[in-house]
């Protein structure tokens, strides 16, 4: 059967296991990834299946996975590694910014790193610290790596499968509250480019940008808003790095207005850049300054204050009252 | 180069790795928490050849070389020298920005280098001039990134030797995953990472060890203790010294006299056949010096003393095996007078290479960054482009 609905997780294990099947070369690396299957279960089944020389329960070391990630590669493999979750990867920060992303260039080009980086990001699930954290600009930033996120089960599973099969390193955010989200997924689907941002509502007034967790925030703002007779555009952007600006200004030299929303903190977020190459891009077009709604600039609060860290639906709405009394 | 029978080797490698993890164990039981003890508790080098150039018995290691095969490290040693020395100068006469110096430190790389075989992969830092001149990378391209037309710049896989990587420590790991590969592909070949004193205190480097030893990968880690981490001597580093720590790994650890390429020879050869049998990691420390500045941008007047650069002149490497060769008639006046040619053959092709070395053309920023190409570099590439065609039209001015 094609079609299929899947929890996101699902979907990314389904990904996987398609991945393990097509190429030999594929590997899945990382802490808890064997028997248990991964703290989030994505990897569940795939060791029994393919054995341990190919789904690898590693030390408890990030910079270690990564680093004997890039030496894999180098061999010939493609490794997949899970960083179990987003406030783990610093460990590994130093690997994966002055080595995977490097030593293509440092090579001349005559070195691929075929290396993903899976990590379970954002908040919403009431974690301790370290579990909440959305540091996809940090990775963004720097040239060499490649940075996308899903928001449903469909790209979960075609997306990973497209980052498995470049020849450069890809850093895959999974949104881990939208983990039990069920969504259909076509598996004999042929399906869009991996860098390409996707229209996920039509709307006339406004333009709603946001990517992973977000998406579905959004997407409940414009159904909230359209209740009030609003009619807002709802992009997701799917890809951090590359951002598809091209589908991006089309919806807002149509909408006229931008709010960009992303769980990570504005200061410095991918709303940023956003904003600006909108404003250059769209410059004559835009009735309201870009607006974002994020993270605030303090460490990721406790999950008991979590619910006012994050953008949620009155939050979005604030600022899409305020762009549009421009 | 194929020295000693592989037959008779193998035992005496047997039993030598597994002395070594005894003995390692046991003075790590011994240490004491103060300096001068742990020195005092330091085991003897693995030497086959002295300073003076006598030619020494080992019970663990041995070597019966060619007179042949001893005027080719002899020659290695030499142009290796040679190929430095021409490169500081360079980089004096300001054709490069900078050197790392591998001066006293030619044995410890020639000796482990010709222990590997074709097949083998080479894990450098950005000072093995010497390994990468017995893996048959043409030194001038090592020059590349010291004159600054790029960052390394030669296809790993040509000659099994990694490009120079800068960050300290950081290519142990990727020696352990391409080991990790090697025995998932079922090959025989090793690995040959090295490192030095100060990437010893550097995580990476400890979770090689751990992951290379949890997965039993084919992989020899050569440590050149080369006494200095820029200005910082090795006790900033270590309170034991340094090949103990492979025995908390669980993998054996040999200090190996790092100016003796016979001993840095044997002792390499054994690490790696033990790899090839499957038999997991090994710890070489090769003690050596730096005679050097860390780099051509260092002045170590700042924090050593002569006196100590002077004794281990004493102990330089080339030397003692010109004295060995001499005694024992294995080289004769023409063969020292033909090298000698050879060497200042070497150091005007290296020099003419450099002084003609073009600066890349200015869109070579955009180059490689990506396989499958970003749409954010082709967007940059063209504003470039723009940009710089605009003064070429006259329009910018």
């Amino acid at each position: 059967m094609a079609v299929q609905k899947l929890p996101l997780a699902k979907a990314l294990n389904e990904s996987l296991r398609k991945a393990l099947e097509t190429d030999p070369k594929v590997l899945i690396m990382g802490l808890d990834v064997g028997k248990l299957g991964g703290v989030f279960r994505i990897t569940e089944g795939l060791q029994k299946d393919f054995g341990e020389d190919r789904v690898i329960d590693t030390p408890l070391a990030e910079s270690g996975i990564v680093g004997t990630a890039i030496g894999l590669a180098l061999r010939g493999y493609r490794p997949v590694v899970e960083i179990q979750f987003d406030g783990f990867v610093f460990p590994a920060y130093d690997q994966i910014v002055t080595q995977l992303a490097k030593i293509r260039a440092r090579s001349l080009g005559t070195v691929k790193m075929p290396v993903v980086i899976r990590i379970p990001y954002g908040g919403g699930i009431g974690a301790v610290e370290h579990h909440s954290e959305s540091p996809e600009s940090l990775f963004a930033h720097v040239a060499g790596l490649k940075v996308v996120t899903p928001a449903n089960s469909s790209d979960a599973y075609w997306m990973l499968q497209q980052a498995i099969q470049s020849d450069d390193p890809v850093i895959f955010f999974e949104p881990k509250r939208r983990y039990w989200d069920k969504g259909e997924v076509d598996t004999e689907a042929i399906p869009g480019e991996l860098h390409k941002a996707r229209v996920a509502r039509e709307g006339t007034d406004l333009t709603l940008v946001a990517y992973g967790p977000m998406v579905k925030t959004c997407l409940e703002v414009a159904e909230a808003a359209a209740e009030e007779g609003k009619s807002i555009e709802v992009v997701d952007l799917r890809s951090i790095s590359p951002i598809d600006f091209d589908t991006l200004q089309a919806s807002v030299e149509k909408t006229r207005r931008l709010v960009v929303v992303h769980e990570a903190p504005v200061f410095f977020g991918s709303g940023a850049e956003i904003a600006a190459r909108i404003t250059e891009r769209c410059f004559y077009h835009l009735e309201a300054p870009v607006l974002r709604v994020g993270g605030y600039h303090a460490p990721y609060p406790p999950a008991r204050l979590e619910e006012e860290y994050l953008p949620g639906l009155d939050r979005v709405l604030d600022a899409v009252d305020r762009s549009l009394a421009y | 180069m194929t020295v000693e029978s592989t037959a008779a080797r193998k035992t005496t490698r047997r039993s030598s790795g597994t002395k070594r993890t005894a003995s390692a164990s046991t003075s790590t039981t011994k240490k004491t928490s103060t300096r001068a003890e742990a020195v005092a508790t330091e085991p003897e080098l693995v030497q086959l050849l002295t300073p003076e150039g006598e030619r020494v018995q080992h019970p663990d290691y041995d070597i019966d070389l060619s007179a042949e095969e001893l005027r080719g490290l002899y020659r290695d040693m030499v142009l290796t020298r040679r190929f430095d020395a021409e490169a500081t100068s360079l980089q004096r006469q300001g054709e490069l920005g900078l050197w790392a110096s591998l001066l006293g430190q030619e044995a410890a790389q020639i000796g482990s280098g010709r222990a590997l075989r074709d097949d083998d992969y080479v894990f450098p830092t950005y000072r093995e001039h010497g390994v990468a001149w017995v893996r048959g990378v043409d030194p001038t391209n090592l020059l590349g990134m010291f004159r600054g037309v790029n960052h390394g710049g030669w296809d790993p896989s040509t000659n099994n030797f990694h490009l120079y990587t800068i960050v300290l420590g950081s290519q142990t790991l990727h020696a352990t995953g391409y080991a990790m590969g090697i025995a998932k592909d079922g090959a025989d070949s090793a690995v040959l990472a090295y490192f030095g004193d100060g990437a010893s205190s550097q995580g990476d480097v400890n979770e090689s060890f751990v992951f290379s030893a949890v997965y039993n990968a084919p992989v020899v880690f050569f440590c050149q203790n080369n006494q200095w981490a820029i200005s910082e001597p090795t006790e900033k580093q270590t309170r034991v010294p340094l090949y103990q720590r492979a025995a908390g790994f669980g993998f054996p650890g040999v200090r190996v006299d790092g100016n003796d390429v016979l001993a840095c020879l044997a002792v390499t050869r054994s690490a790696l056949e033990r790899a090839r049998r499957g038999e997991g990691p090994t710890l070489i420390e090769a003690f050596t010096y730096r005679m050097a500045a860390h780099t051509t941008s260092d002045d170590p007047t700042k924090y050593r003393r002569d006196e100590e650069r002077e004794a281990w002149e004493a102990k330089d490497p080339i030397q003692r095996l010109k004295t060995y060769m001499e005694n024992e008639g294995h080289a004769d006046a023409a063969f020292f007078e033909e090298l000698e040619a050879e060497s200042e053959a070497l150091g005007k092709q290296v020099r003419e290479v450099v002084r003609a070395m073009p600066v890349p053309e200015h869109m070579a920023i955009f180059d490689n960054v990506y396989a499958d190409g970003h749409a954010l570099v082709d967007e940059e590439r063209a504003e470039f482009a723009a940009y710089q065609a605009s003064f070429a039209n006259g329009e910018a001015e």
